[in-house]
């Protein structure tokens, strides 16, 4: 199982506690760790990426393994500890002031 | 009717206000969807309990909820609202053109008769409609097609921030956008006109009498006479009596005829309310003193509301969908500001008491009176 934790808006969205499991079948990407999270939780889709193109939204960062991923290509392949599910992947609200 | 329901919108989540038919005591339930942005909730005419909340993020987009006992509970319902076909682009700040993005839902404006049909007004500025109570929402691209091309962003983002059914006339519909001007449709929302004829915006644009172009900031009708309009233009009180074809200017004796919102007296059509902002860089009432202006005679000649409301050193703004009036007699008048307070005037604006005083900016006010 792929550890995913959320961002407070959105585990009180999805009505779920800050860290949830999804199983992911083929390769763990982060696009396939997102349609296996959207697929368990419909309420999500929308708040973090597009609905139509798929892409990141702005201000969401993905991190994991204290490494920014959030550049990397939605197919790219999460490290092997998300993988084994001793790390987490983190979807995090980024810093915008205010 | 034995009670009132404020529907309050604010920068960090929504409020529920509600008292009985005399409104003087009131109890606040909220915030609900704390720290989301809540551009608007309103109620159906048709199922008072059913209410539709738009709930937007800058990190998280647009979601949108639903509730069926009167905001108790609430339920995800749709939040997808994809532009039909090839969006196309709009004019932008630097005169370029710039394609057409979806960024929230400002304006909700649910069907008198069926509880699960709304219209929602979003920014980049088009329409939506929903039928199965906003699980799916459906763009009408005909209003894009009334020179949106043309249409150009004002600093609050290209929004449509209103919308009008006609009560008599199940076809027609209006809507405002900033800043693009008011429009209206005749056949249910398969096509659009642009209804500015009689606005001018010397400031604003290079042709003060463009068809299209002007920053509208609010309109309203009185149920019963849906010919006559009113409008809060950036500057400018205006009146139409022929369901926008033409306008004119009543601004009268305003200290500033500036401002964003303005509604009607619900048992009086010829009674209408502004709140006067200085001017469009200063958004603050004007020498400090927060005076909703009320004309008993459909514009022109205005009257200072001022009982109970500060009258020193207050530098608030109310924005454009921030002010309400209610069912009941007498009319209660209602509105929000950006200071966080929120007002009410249980006789149609003679007084006024502070329902709640420290809220987040508010955003928007809707009421709906209670059987």
């Amino acid at each position: 199982m792929i550890r995913v934790v959320l961002p407070t808006h959105l585990w009180r969205l999805a009505g779920v506690g800050r860290e949830v499991e999804v199983q992911v079948e083929a390769a763990v990407t982060i696009a396939a760790v997102l349609d296996a999270l959207e697929a368990s939780y419909p309420v999500l889709r929308g708040t973090i990426r597009d609905h139509t193109t798929k892409e990141r939204r702005a201000f969401i960062r993905f991190f994991a393994c204290q490494e920014d991923l959030s550049h990397e290509l939605p197919d790219a392949p999460l490290p092997e500890a998300v993988v084994t599910g001793d790390e987490p992947l983190r979807i995090v609200g980024a810093m915008a002031g205010g | 009717m034995s009670g009132v329901r404020v529907l309050v919108g604010t920068r960090k989540g929504a409020f529920i206000l509600t008292a009985d038919g005399g409104r003087k005591k009131w109890e606040i339930s909220g915030p609900h969807f704390p720290g989301w942005e809540i551009y608007h909730i309103k109620g159906s005419p048709a199922d008072p309990d059913r209410l539709y909340a738009s709930q937007s993020s800058g990190w998280f987009g647009q979601v949108m909820h639903r509730s069926n006992d009167g905001g108790v509970t609430w339920e995800t319902v749709g939040n997808e609202f994809a532009y039909e076909g090839v969006p196309g682009t709009h004019q932008w700040y630097d005169g370029t053109q710039h394609p057409w993005e979806f960024k929230r839902v400002w304006y909700l404006e649910p069907s008198a008769s069926d509880p699960d049909a709304v219209y929602a007004g979003v920014e980049d500025a088009a329409i939506f409609h929903t039928g199965d109570g906003g699980q799916t929402w459906q763009e009408l691209p005909g209003l894009r097609s009334a020179k949106g091309h043309l249409w150009q962003p004002g600093a609050g983002g290209m929004c449509l921030h209103n919308i009008l059914l006609d009560p008599s006339n199940p076809g027609r519909i209006f809507t405002a956008i900033s800043a693009a001007g008011a429009f209206r449709s005749d056949d249910g929302g398969e096509s659009w006109r642009p209804v500015n004829k009689g606005l001018k915006s010397d400031f604003e644009l290079p042709d003060p009498e463009a068809d299209v172009g002007h920053c509208v900031h609010s309109i309203t009708m009185h149920p019963s006479r849906p010919d006559v309009l009113f409008m809060q233009k950036h500057w400018d009180v205006m009146r139409s009596d022929d369901a926008g074809d033409s306008w004119y200017e009543v601004s009268g004796n305003l200290p500033s005829d500036f401002g964003f919102p303005i509604a009607v007296h619900t048992h009086e059509p010829e009674t209408v309310y502004v709140v006067p902002i200085k001017s469009d860089s200063e958004h603050y009432p004007p020498e400090g003193k927060l005076r909703v202006y009320r004309s008993r005679t459909g514009g022109n000649e205005w009257q200072a509301l001022t009982k109970g409301l500060p009258q020193v050193d207050c530098y608030v703004n109310v924005l454009r969908s921030a002010l309400a009036v209610d069912s009941l007699d007498p009319c209660g008048v209602y509105f929000g500001t950006t200071g966080g307070q929120v007002y009410a005037s249980p006789d149609s604006g003679d007084s006024w008491m502070t329902i709640v005083r420290d809220l987040p900016a508010v955003l928007s006010v809707e009421v709906q009176a209670l059987p």
